[in-house]
């Protein structure tokens, strides 16, 4: 087995005219986690599809734990826990029956599942409600729930469809903490988002996904340096004509003065030790500064720098991917 | 979330075939659970036979002459079980659309199960109930009167011939179920289906003076073979064993070949279709 827990090469998947994915590779080393981002519609969920076995690709090929997702699903499914964006638990059923009949499911013996069951209510704090039916379950509860159900086998690869989406923001730290313990023990985790301060977060590697291609990969550092540097911002004590001047030798685009003179914004390269040596160098202009901040990219500004939309807007277009996934 | 739980990383045991039996009791548990906490589901299973048995044997039963004589209710219990098993076939298949509906059918894909007993676990739990609706007939049927003149043994038979049917039939509103839209839409179809079998029988009424096509329908409808099959093993009255049609000459073999001959079909239509509806 390669060291490898998922590769997918040239994947291709069509709804009809909708080509939703249009050639995607992927490689997650084990105990990595890979971010996968886009906006609705980029066909996220449809990869993710394909590499759970819900899916088959129209082309290409995927492999998780050393397993073809096609001519091998039920070897692939014995090394893998899923949890997909609408929940997928039974809702006439408690959280502690979902959870006993998935262990049951996945060959556990009655037993174990029903301590399986037990321990995972206890860490993701639903010891209180485990008796009772999930139709009673606030959002929150139920996709702690969910990914507990994901979590039954102790599988080594995990799938994560947009986990905190829908969310409150208290409900958003917690499960970011669950993910993070998780990956400590080991697991390699492909999760998908489209929070971008989600992927910044939690992955190791990020590929941004759009239209169905793969646009750009890296860490979330080397991504916010592959697509535009870090933004200056000064505020001097008193407008001065000098200052511009001054700031040139640093900036990588033209150096931006506001109408009242004393603040100065400049694109520049971000490297160590950059604020102190705008400081010294307006100060040996005789220059005096209130205020220096050096902001670094946001993946907002990245994925802005990629696909000429902004991040938010994106969706707007293509919710179409979700929906005939489903259908 | 301690450290002490924290995962250990290890692949599903691998699959035999006594895990296909402990996944099918697993569904078939889950699905009875649902049954239980639905209350239309339960009362189409519970309220609904009493209440047709007690309108039917009461309001037709005063103005039913049965051709060679005999009891109303002695011969109406039999068709009572015959509506009642019939018409409540129908929760398979809002049961299984239900299901596939839902996310869970999901969740139980990416599951290393065996794929089928989905299919089966539904099948079990539905003849559960069609056992337990058995059982509400025939209690309600002694209380207001009927009574089997055979041996134990015979009736029994009666009773295992109405639950094999109402299987087969549940594996047929199983293929409803996996092609329609949803619950309502299967709901109506089944209705559409099911209501028409279950009346145009010899089950309710006798067919002496039905017309000449309903009655050869009558004759040949697989209800009329089961319900024949149970009034001649209950010792209760059957005018229909004077017709000429062969299912009526040997209603216990009809009857049987009926619901093998469904279940030959439809057991391995359902599994065709839902592998299809789940695949892509």
């Amino acid at each position: 087995m390669s060291s490898l827990m998922i590769e997918a090469e040239g994947l291709t998947k069509s709804y009809g005219s909708t080509k939703a994915l249009a050639g995607i590779d992927l490689q997650v080393p084990a105990g990595a986690i890979l971010g996968a981002l886009g906006p609705n519609g980029a066909g996220k969920t449809t990869a993710l599809r394909i590499l759970t076995t819900l899916s088959h690709p129209d082309a290409g090929w995927a492999r998780v734990a050393g397993h073809d997702v096609v001519k091998e699903a039920a070897a692939v499914q014995r090394n893998i826990g899923v949890t997909a964006q609408d929940a997928t638990v039974d809702e006439i059923l408690t959280g502690r029956q979902n959870l006993v009949m998935i262990g049951r499911l996945s060959g556990l013996r009655r037993g174990e599942a029903k301590a399986r069951a037990a321990g995972l209510l206890g860490q993701f704090d639903l010891t209180d409600a485990a008796d009772r039916m999930l139709k009673e379950y606030s959002g929150g509860m139920r996709r702690r729930l969910d990914l507990a159900a994901g979590l039954v086998t102790r599988p080594p690869v995990l799938f994560l469809d947009e986990p905190t989406t829908g969310l409150d923001p208290a409900s958003r730290l917690r499960m970011w903490n669950v993910i993070r313990e998780l990956v400590a023990g080991g697991v390699t985790l492909l999760l998908t988002t489209q929070y971008l301060d989600e992927a910044d977060e939690l992955a190791d590697r990020i590929v941004v996904i759009d239209h169905g291609h793969v646009i750009a990969e890296g860490t979330p550092a080397e991504l916010k340096t592959q697509t535009g540097g870090a933004r200056l911002e000064v505020t001097l004590t008193e407008a001065n004509p000098a200052a511009s001047e001054a700031l040139e030798p640093f900036a990588s685009g033209p150096v931006h003065l506001s109408q009242d003179g004393r603040r100065l914004r400049a694109p520049v390269r971000t490297g160590g030790g950059l604020a102190s040596t705008v400081v010294r160098a307006l100060d040996a202009a005789g220059i005096t500064v209130d205020d220096v901040e050096v902001h670094q990219p946001s993946l907002d500004d990245v994925f802005f720098a990629l696909t000429g939309r902004p991040a938010e807007l994106a969706g707007d277009h293509g919710d179409h991917d979700l929906e005939v996934a489903r259908s | 979330m301690t450290a002490t739980t924290l995962p250990v990383l290890r692949p599903a045991p691998a699959r035999g075939l006594a895990q296909r039996f402990a996944d099918v009791l697993v569904l078939t548990g889950r699905n009875i659970v649902h049954i239980a906490r639905e209350p239309l589901q339960l009362s189409d299973v519970t309220i609904q036979p009493v209440l047709f048995t007690l309108l039917f044997v009461y309001v037709f039963g005063s103005g039913v002459v049965l051709p060679g004589g005999g009891s109303y209710t002695d011969f109406a219990i039999a068709g009572l079980l015959a509506l009642n098993l019939t018409t409540s076939a129908m929760g398979t298949a809002v049961g299984l659309s239900n299901d596939l509906n839902s996310g869970v059918i999901d969740r139980f894909r990416t599951l290393p199960m065996w794929k089928a007993a989905v299919l089966v676990g539904r099948s079990l739990a539905d003849l559960s109930t069609a056992a337990l609706c058995t059982l509400i007939v025939a209690l309600t049927g002694l209380v207001i009167g009927w009574r089997p003149h055979a041996s134990v043994l015979a009736v029994i038979g009666g009773f295992a011939l109405f639950l094999l049917f109402a299987y087969a039939l549940s594996w047929g509103c199983g293929c409803l179920g996996i092609v329609s839209k949803g619950p309502e839409s299967a709901q109506g179809v089944g209705l559409v289906i099911l209501f028409p079998l279950a009346i145009v029988s010899n089950g309710l009424v006798p067919t002496q003076r039905m017309p000449a096509v309903l009655r050869f329908i009558a004759d040949w409808n697989p209800v009329s073979a089961v319900t024949a099959a149970a009034r001649h093993l209950f010792g209760n009255p059957n005018p229909s064993a004077t017709f000429s049609a062969w299912p009526m000459q040997h209603p216990v073999e009809a009857s049987l070949l009926w619901s093998v001959a469904l279940l030959l079909i439809f057991a391995p239509l359902a599994t065709f279709l839902y592998r299809r509806r789940t695949t892509g």
